[in-house]
C-alpha cells in the first residue's frame, strides 16, 4: 500500500509536492561540480601509475614545466610528511610516496591555462619505476607466500604470525554453536564471492579550487559532506580546517563514494603552487573507475543449521575482504554485523579479515558490506529451503527478527518492521504471476542500521513569513524536499512557503555527509528542532505585542494565538505578521539546533524478482521487481519509492554485469562504462515497490532512513531466481551470460 | 554500575570476560572506564566503535547509562 493511501493525522508529511530541484535540473539550470568557472581559472591533468604495484624511482617534470602555459606540477614532496592513521591513508591514496599501490594510484598532477594543454603536459612528465609482485584477488592475497602490499599495516587485532596481507581480524557471536548444528535437521556449508563494483555515479569528481600562500582558500565540489572534504583535505595539507571554505554543488550521485577525498587535494596543492590561481580538476570515467570509489570484494564461507520444519538452530559466517592497499577500508565489520541480522538465531557465530590488496582504497557504497553478506547467507537459505522442500518467504517469516529479540551483533532489538514487510510481501500479488520455461521466482530480505550523526541546522524567518532552512547535508536523495515538508508540518504553513538551502562550510557548525541514510532522519529531526525553536520565540514576540506573559501564548496552523480564554482576546498573529513586524520588535527571529542524532532506527526489506534467462546465450532478463521496506515513516513518498527503486536497480547491475576485471598485468581491463555495464533503463521492468511504516520512536515523525536497505536483498534474489530458472546454482557474482551459460552447460554434462 | 556487553574478540584483552562492569553515568565514562579497567581495549576504542542503549545506536559520550540499561559496543558502523 502506498503512503498516500494510509489515513495520516498530517497535513503535508505523506504527500508528494513537487521537488524543488526539478526545474533547475530539467532546464539545465542545476551547477555541478565542473560548472563552476573562476577569473584567472587553471585546468590541471593528474598523472597516474600504469603498474599495480611499483616503486617511484624518479619523476622528472622539466619538460612539462618548460612549456608555456604551465603553471604548477606536483608530487607527494609537496605534501607535509608525519601524518598518521586514516590522514595517512588519505594522503597516500590522493597522491603516492614511494610506492604506487594500484594501477591508478596518483603520481603527480600539472596546472596550466588549458585543460588540453594540461594533458598534453601532463604526458611530458617522465616517471622511473621499478616494477614490484602485486596481488588482485581477496583469496590470493590472504595466502602465506602473497606479494606483501604493505608491510606494519595491520592493527591490534591481528595474531601475529598471520599472513602478511591481513591487517584486521574480527570475531563475535553468541550461544551454543555445536549445540545448535547437533539440534539441525540439514546442516550445509557453502563458499560465496562476490567482486569489487563501483557507486557508477552519472557525474565524475569535480572540483574548483584555490588556496593561498596564507593557508586559507576555497573550493566548490560535488560532495556528499562538505565538512568531510573541509576536514581531510586541511589534514592532507597541513592547513587549518576553518582556512578553508568548502561549498558543495548540486550531485549527480554519490551512493557513499563521494564521502571522502580523492583529487580535491590536488587542486588545492596545484593553486598554493601556482600563486593561489584557483584550479579546476575534473576526472575522466577512466580515471573514477580506476582511482576511486570501489566496494570491497569478498570471499565467505557461511554454515547453516536448519530444523525440517524451517527454524534456522545455528549460523556461522566467515567472510575475508579486501579493501585496497589501505587498513579499515573495507566494510568486514558491516558485513558480519549486517549477515544474520534478519532471524533470529539461538546460535551464531561471525569470523573475519580484512585484507590489503593492490587495489584503490575502497569506500562506502549504500549499505557498506550488507549486499555481500546478503548474496552468501540468503543463497544457502534459499537452497536449504528448496532442499527440503519449504516456501522461502515462510521460512523467512518463521525466523524473522522482532522487538524484544537478540539481534545476531548482540543487543536487543528496539522496535522495528521486518515482520511487516515479510507479510506486505506475502500479499503482494507479483507473487500470484505464473512463471513459464526458463523463467524463475527469487526471494530474499535484507538489513542495514541507519545512521544518525553530527547535525547543525539553522532557519530564517523572512519579512513576509516564509522560511529559508540552511542545511548542511547535500541532498542526494530529495532531502530538501522532505526536510521542507517536516517544517512546514512543524509549522503549520504550506510547503511552498519554506526554501530548503545546502550551505557551505562557514554557515553552520560541522555536519557530517549525507550518508548512512541519514540526512531525512538526522537533519530532519534538528530541522524540526529548530522550527521549535522559531515558534518559542515568535510566540514570545506575540505575548510582547499582546503584552501578556509568554507562556500564555501557544502556536497553532501557521499562528501565534491565546493559550485560552484567560490569556485575553486577541486575533492570531500569523507568521507573516510576526515577520512583517520583526524588525521593529527584537529583530531578525531564527530557530536553531545542534546534535549528534541518537534515536535512530533500523530498517528491513524484502524484494521479488522474476527472471527469464535465455539458455542459448545465458542473459537473464528481469521480468517483475518488487520491493517492500519500512520506511518508519515515508516524508515525500515518491522520493522514498525512488530510493526504493534505485537501490534495486544498482543492486540488479552488481548482481548481473558489474565487475572490476583485472589483466595478469594487474591493469585495470574495463575502466569505460562501454565495459563496465551499468543497468540502462532498457534492461529494467518498472520496479514496483511497497512502502511499509512501522514508525520510528527516535523521530519526531518517525522516519528512519530508506536509502541503503534497498540494495542489500537484490544481489541474493537474482541469483536465487536464476537458480530456480536455470536448476543451477552460481555461487559467485555477477551472474554475467559466459558464466551463467557456463553453469547450464555444466548441470547438462551433470 | 553498568553492565557493558563487549564482542568475543575482545575478551583477550579483559582477562576472557565478555561482560565488564564499570561505574559511569553516560557514555564517556563508560568508554574512559572500560580503558582504565583493561588498557588493552584503548586502540580499538580509540579506532571507533558503535555504542548501543537497549538495542539503539547512540553517538553522543553524554548519553546517559544506568544499570537498567542494556548496553553492547559493536564494530564500528559507518554508512554509504
Amino acid at each position: 500500500m502506498a503512503k498516500d493511501e494510509i489515513k495520516s493525522e498530517y497535513r503535508l508529511i505523506g504527500t508528494r509536492p513537487n521537488r524543488p530541484d526539478g526545474l533547475d535540473k530539467v532546464t539545465g539550470r542545476a551547477r555541478y561540480g565542473a560548472d563552476m568557472t573562476l577569473p584567472g581559472m587553471l585546468f590541471a591533468a593528474v598523472v597516474r601509475s600504469p603498474h599495480a604495484h611499483a616503486r617511484i624511482l624518479k619523476i622528472d617534470a622539466s619538460a612539462a614545466v618548460a612549456l608555456d602555459g604551465v603553471k604548477a606540477v606536483v608530487t607527494r614532496a609537496d605534501f607535509p610528511t608525519g601524518l598518521t592513521g586514516e590522514d595517512w591513508n588519505l594522503q597516500e591514496n590522493s597522491m603516492a610516496g614511494d610506492v604506487a599501490l594500484y594501477d591508478g594510484h596518483a603520481v603527480a598532477a600539472i596546472a596550466a591555462t588549458s585543460r588540453l594543454l594540461a594533458e598534453d603536459a601532463a604526458k611530458l612528465i617522465k616517471i622511473d619505476y621499478e616494477v614490484l609482485p602485486h596481488v588482485i584477488d581477496v583469496d590470493d592475497a590472504i595466502r602465506p607466500d602473497a606479494p606483501v602490499v604493505r608491510t606494519g599495516a595491520a592493527d591490534h587485532s591481528v595474531p601475529a604470525g598471520s599472513p602478511p596481507n591481513v591487517v584486521k581480524c574480527l570475531d563475535f557471536g553468541h550461544g551454543d554453536i555445536e549445540a545448535g548444528f547437533a539440534a539441525a535437521d540439514l546442516v550445509r556449508e557453502q563458499t560465496y564471492k562476490t567482486e569489487a563494483t563501483h557507486q557508477g555515479y552519472i557525474e565524475p569528481h569535480a572540483c574548483v579550487a584555490q588556496l593561498g600562500a596564507d593557508g586559507k582558500g576555497e573550493m566548490w565540489v560535488c560532495t556528499q559532506g562538505q565538512w568531510y572534504i573541509r576536514r581531510m583535505c586541511a589534514a592532507v595539507l597541513g592547513i587549518d580546517a576553518s582556512g578553508l571554505r568548502v561549498t558543495p554543488s548540486e550531485i549527480g550521485g554519490g551512493f557513499g563514494g563521494k564521502t571522502i577525498i580523492f583529487m580535491e587535494p590536488l587542486a588545492l596543492a596545484l593553486s598554493r603552487k601556482a600563486g593561489g590561481r584557483p584550479v579546476k580538476l575534473v576526472m575522466s570515467r577512466s580515471d573514477v573507475l580506476r582511482a576511486t570509489g570501489p566496494t570491497a570484494s569478498a570471499s565467505m564461507d557461511v554454515k547453516l543449521g536448519m530444523t525440517k520444519d524451517g527454524k534456522l538452530t545455528a549460523a556461522k559466517v566467515n567472510f575475508r575482504m579486501q579493501g585496497g592497499a589501505f587498513l579499515g577500508a573495507s566494510p568486514v565489520g558491516e558485513a558480519l554485523s549486517c549477515a544474520l541480522a534478519c532471524y533470529d538465531i539461538p546460535a551464531v557465530q561471525h569470523d573475519g579479515v580484512e585484507v590489503l590488496a593492490n587495489r584503490p582504497k575502497a569506500a562506502a557504497y549504500r549499505a557498506p558490506g550488507s549486499p555481500m553478506a546478503a548474496f552468501a547467507v540468503e543463497s544457502l537459505l534459499d537452497e536449504m529451503c528448496h532442499e527440503l522442500g519449504l516456501d522461502p518467504l515462510d521460512v523467512r517469516l518463521k525466523n524473522a527478527v522482532r522487538e524484544g529479540v537478540k539481534a545476531s551483533y548482540g543487543p536487543t532489538y528496539a522496535k522495528i518492521g521486518l515482520v511487516e514487510v515479510l507479510e506486505a510481501t506475502k500479499a503482494h500479488p507479483n507473487l500470484l504471476a505464473k512463471l513459464g520455461p526458463n523463467q524463475g521466482r527469487g526471494i530474499a530480505s535484507g538489513f542495514w542500521f541507519n545512521h544518525g550523526g553530527e547535525t547543525s541546522v539553522s532557519l530564517a524567518i523572512g519579512e513576509d513569513g516564509t522560511v529559508t532552512v540552511s542545511a548542511g547535508t547535500p541532498d542526494i536523495g530529495g532531502s530538501r524536499a522532505s526536510l521542507a515538508l517536516m517544517v512546514a508540518e512543524t509549522l503549520g504553513i504550506e510547503y511552498e512557503a519554506v526554501r530548503v538551502n545546502i550551505v557551505e562550510t562557514g554557515a553552520l557548525g560541522v555536519n557530517e555527509p549525507s550518508h548512512g541514510s541519514r540526512a531525512t532522519f538526522a537533519t530532519g529531526k534538528a530541522a524540526v528542532e529548530a522550527a521549535r525553536h522559531a515558534m518559542a520565540e515568535m510566540c514570545r514576540r506575540a505575548a510582547k505585542e499582546w503584552g501578556i506573559d509568554e507562556e500564555a501564548v501557544v502556536w497553532k496552523d501557521g499562528a501565534a494565538m491565546p493559550a485560552g480564554p484567560n490569556a485575553g482576546k486577541f486575533p492570531p498573529m500569523s507568521i507573516a505578521e510576526i515577520g512583517a513586524k520583526m524588525g521593529g520588535n527584537g529583530g531578525p527571529i531564527s530557530g536553531h539546533h545542534e546534535t549528534n542524532a541518537d534515536g535512530v532506527g533500523a530498517s528491513f526489506g524484502a524484494h521479488v524478482v522474476d527472471v527469464e534467462v535465455d539458455p542459448e546465450t545465458g542473459r537473464t532478463t528481469i521480468l517483475r521487481y518488487l520491493v517492500v521496506q519500512d520506511a518508519g515513516r515515508a516524508i515525500h513518498p515518491a522520493y522514498v519509492e525512488g530510493q526504493y527503486q534505485g537501490g534495486a536497480v544498482q543492486g540488479i547491475g552488481w548482481a548481473l554485469n558489474e565487475e572490476y576485471v583485472y589483466g595478469a598485468n594487474g591493469r585495470l581491463q574495463n575502466a569505460v562504462f562501454l565495459d563496465y555495464r551499468i543497468p540502462v533503463a532498457s534492461d529494467l521492468p518498472m520496479i514496483d515497490t511497497v512502502i511499509v511504516e512501522v514508525p520510528n520512536p527516535g523521530h519526531p515523525y518517525g522516519v528512519r532512513g530508506v536509502g541503503e536497505t534497498g540494495i542489500t536483498p537484490p544481489l541474493p534474489a537474482i541469483a536465487n531466481a536464476v537458480a530456480m530458472a536455470t536448476g543451477a546454482r552460481i555461487r559467485s557474482l555477477p551472474l554475467s551470460p559466459p558464466k551463467v551459460l557456463a553453469a547450464i552447460k555444466a548441470k547438462g554434462r551433470g | 554500575m553498568v553492565k557493558v556487553h563487549l564482542w568475543s574478540g575482545l575478551r583477550r584483552f579483559t582477562d576472557g570476560v565478555e561482560v565488564v562492569q564499570v561505574s559511569a553515568e553516560t557514555v564517556g565514562q563508560m568508554l574512559d572506564g572500560l580503558v582504565a579497567a583493561h588498557p588493552g581495549l584503548a586502540p580499538v576504542i580509540a579506532a571507533g566503535v558503535s555504542v548501543t542503549i537497549d538495542g539503539v545506536l547512540t553517538a553522543s559520550r553524554f548519553s546517559a547509562v544506568s544499570a537498567a540499561h542494556e548496553i553492547y559496543l559493536i564494530q564500528r558502523i559507518k554508512g554509504g
